[in-house]
Order: structure tokens, then C-alpha cells, then sequence
């Protein structure tokens, strides 16, 4: 847990506080957090930020039946089912995403395997899974793009990247990550816009994704 | 189109009382207010460990009073009409109520942990689905307080609503739209900033304390 030498910028831990994200954004944010508490305490300081707006609005009456119905529920039996905890190397929130199962992943040729945890318009993301010393492929570069190692380690032009390590890029950056010699990396990896990259074309991309 | 000006709520504009329930709840939280071993901490720090370690219901009123028109009011300025807005305040202050287990003042104030309880469930229902949060990190069942510690992210708490007030109305008005989610990532990074340092010091600090219990806890 101390050896996380790349967190996530502060401006992105606020505006995941302040729900201005994508699931998929939200998702590396919560999984690396859950890794870092050096990261879990700057969103907690963002939170107070929160806390304090919250504090000095203004207020408008709620309805008496409301406020009954929340004292009548008070001992109502709850039945909300316990988060799931980190297994392996997937921590709690992807576990969460996976229903508590293994990934299915879905192979891309060379070794490199993915499995989508979440698509829609806003952005995707998924866990890549990348073999010593091949390289992470792009998964579809437009915007923000946050990539999350789980497992071994890449590098590339914006350094090593090991275990909770986060490596944020835009579409101004060129980057070429390869995973490192030794045991495949995984990564669990996020980016904005509609899914470019599915099953059917991967063949046609094939030449851009350098796999 | 929404204002952002700040107001400062009273506590009169809250939901109606019977005049019993008043004057129990003024005789009860005058018993809270004068409890012994707390009454360093601010009233809504108190009644939050009293909801959390006694179940204790009237505690819970307090903080429901306190709370639940002041989420309200944030919703509907983040554009949620009144019924959407009540529903949310709704399943949040249960969520207080049922999550009290792992509220820890050491790393929380009340006010920053009921925001993030009402955003999440906001978000949930715009999206339909769950967000993703971080794991939850366990709570001892016994645990001693320091209340150094809980009063030092008291008195930063303090410190940081001073610093929104002496703010420009300009730079205040984008801290608040910052929080109520409506500025992109990018807009943040380039128009606001609050000074969070000690805050997160003093998080940090709660944090490594909890880690170091949790770890005496495994090893018994």
C-alpha cells in the first residue's frame, strides 16, 4: 500500500465526490481508492468540502408524512446485502461489477484478453489482461483515459507503473504502455465516449492497436 | 435558471412539531448537550455517536431536523423537483440511520458523510444503477476515542467554512456548483481550489489510526 508512486489528481477525486463523472470514471476512482489510503484521505478532505457547502444551504421543509414514514422505518427490518469485499487481486468495487464472479474474459489475440465490466454513451471500462512483455492495447482514445494496475506492471513514456498505480492520459498524450517481463498485467482501465472497441472489429483495428 | 447564492439556513424552517414532541426533544437534547464525555464534540458530532453506539432515536430526530431540509434544498438546486428531492433526503437519512456502524468521527465530520451518503444515492437514481464506491473499511466494534483527534477535524472543519464565507461571491458560487456536480472535471481543474491540506493531514492521520486498531484486532 505504500509503494502507489501515481494517484489520481485531485481536480478528478473532486469531481468524483461531486458525482461530475461517468460509472466507468467512477469506477477506477473507487477501485484505486480502495487501494490508497493516502487517496481514500484527500476525497475525505473533498468531502468535508462537500459537507461544508451542504451545511450553509439554504434549507427547505420537508413533508411531515416524509419525516413520519423515515421514523416509522427506523425498525423495520433492512434487508440490503452486505458489499462485497476485495478477492484476489480485484478490488471491491470491480468485484462488485462482477457479481462476485470471476471475469469471462473475452481473448484479442497475442495473449491480451479483456473483459468488459461497463458500456454506455458516457465511457467504458474494463480489465484488461496483457502477458509479459506485450503491449496494453489502446482501447479506444478519446478524452480521458484512466488505467489501473491490479497485477504486474507497465511502463511506457510516462513511467512504471506497478501495483495501484494509475496512469491518466488524454488524447494529447501518445503513449505505448508494455507490460512487463514477468508474471501478465492486469489493468483495470476506463475511458470516455462510446465503446470503439467491441468483438466485431477488432481485426480492423488491429493494425492501430499494435497487437 | 437556479441562483447559487448562500444562505444561512434556520433551524425554524424545518418540518412541523407537535408541541409534545417539542418539548422532548428540547429536554432531551439538553441531556445530550450536557453529557459528559463528548461535549467537546459539536452537537450533530454527539448525536451522530449517539445514533451510531445507543441506537438512540431522539439523537436521530436531531440530526434528521438538522439534515434532512438542507439536503433537500441542495437537491433542488442541483435541479431535482420536490418530490424527486424528497425521496432522496428520504432513503439518505435511513441510510444514516443503518450505516451509523461505520461512521468514524476520527476521519468523518457528520455534515461531509451525510453529503456523500445523499450524492451517492442521487447519482444512483439519475443512473439507475450503483455507483461505484470505495470499499468500505471495517469498524471495531470497541474502539476508545480520541477525542484530540476528533475535535483537531472539528476545529479545521471550522476553519474551512471561515474560508468559504471570506470568499468572493464569484469564487464561492464556483465551489458550490463545483459540489453540487455540475462543473466538468476539466472546469474544476482550472476554477477551483480550496486550501485541503490540513484536512486531509488530519484524515490521514484518523486513518492510520483505525489501520493500526483493525490490525491489533487480526492479531487477537
Amino acid at each position: 500500500m505504500t509503494s502507489i508512486a501515481h494517484h489520481i489528481p485531485d481536480h478528478l477525486l473532486q469531481a468524483y465526490v461531486a458525482g461530475s463523472l461517468n460509472y466507468s470514471m467512477d469506477m477506477v476512482i473507487a477501485a484505486h481508492v480502495s487501494m490508497c489510503d493516502e487517496c481514500r484521505s484527500r476525497l475525505a478532505a473533498h468531502e468535508c468540502a462537500g459537507g461544508a457547502v451542504l451545511e450553509e444551504t439554504r434549507s427547505v421543509g420537508v413533508s411531515g408524512s416524509m419525516r413520519a414514514n423515515v421514523l416509522e422505518a427506523l425498525d423495520a427490518p433492512c434487508s440490503t446485502r452486505a458489499p462485497r469485499r476485495a478477492s484476489g487481486v480485484f478490488p471491491a468495487p470491480v468485484m462488485e461489477a462482477l457479481s462476485g464472479q470471476p471475469p469471462k474474459w473475452q481473448k484479442m489475440g497475442a495473449g491480451v484478453r479483456q473483459s468488459v465490466l461497463h458500456a454506455d454513451k458516457a465511457g467504458s471500462v474494463r480489465l484488461l489482461y496483457i502477458p509479459g512483455g506485450q503491449a496494453v492495447p489502446d482501447h479506444g482514445h478519446h478524452g480521458l483515459e484512466l488505467t489501473l494496475v491490479l497485477q504486474g506492471a507497465f511502463a511506457d513514456e510516462g513511467g512504471r507503473f506497478g501495483v495501484g498505480d494509475v496512469e491518466v492520459a488524454d488524447d494529447s498524450v501518445e503513449h505505448t504502455p508494455i507490460a512487463e517481463m514477468g508474471p501478465a498485467c492486469i489493468c483495470l482501465a476506463a475511458t470516455e465516449g462510446s465503446l470503439k472497441f467491441n468483438a466485431l472489429i477488432p481485426r480492423l483495428l488491429q493494425p492501430f492497436l499494435r497487437i | 435558471m437556479m441562483t447559487f447564492e448562500l444562505d444561512y439556513a434556520s433551524d425554524e424552517e424545518q418540518a412541523e412539531h407537535t408541541p409534545l414532541e417539542r418539548v422532548l426533544r428540547t429536554n432531551r437534547a439538553a441531556r445530550h448537550v450536557t453529557s459528559e464525555p463528548t461535549k467537546e464534540y459539536s452537537l450533530e458530532t454527539q448525536w451522530m455517536i449517539a445514533v451510531r453506539d445507543q441506537r438512540d432515536k431522539d439523537a436521530y430526530l436531531q440530526l434528521f431536523d438538522h439534515f434532512a431540509p438542507r439536503l433537500k434544498g441542495y437537491l433542488m438546486k442541483s435541479g431535482m423537483s420536490d418530490a424527486q428531492a424528497e425521496d432522496i433526503v428520504q432513503d439518505a437519512m435511513l441510510s444514516v440511520w443503518r450505516k451509523a456502524h461505520l461512521f468514524d468521527p476520527h476521519r468523518a465530520a457528520v455534515s461531509s458523510w451525510v453529503y456523500q451518503i445523499a450524492k451517492n444515492r442521487q447519482i444512483d437514481v439519475i443512473r439507475k444503477e450503483r455507483r461505484p464506491v470505495p470499499e468500505e473499511l471495517r469498524q471495531p466494534e470497541e474502539t476508545d476515542e480520541d477525542a484530540s483527534q476528533i475535535v483537531g477535524l472539528e476545529q479545521e472543519l471550522g476553519k474551512l467554512r471561515d474560508a468559504l464565507q471570506t470568499l468572493s461571491p464569484d469564487q464561492r458560487q464556483m465551489i458550490e456548483h463545483a459540489y453540487l456536480g455540475e462543473l466538468s472535471h476539466k472546469d474544476i481543474q482550472e476554477k477551483t481550489g480550496l486550501p485541503l491540506g490540513t484536512i486531509k493531514s488530519r484524515i490521514r492521520l484518523g486513518l492510520t489510526r483505525l489501520r493500526h486498531e483493525l490490525k491489533g484486532l487480526n492479531r487477537s
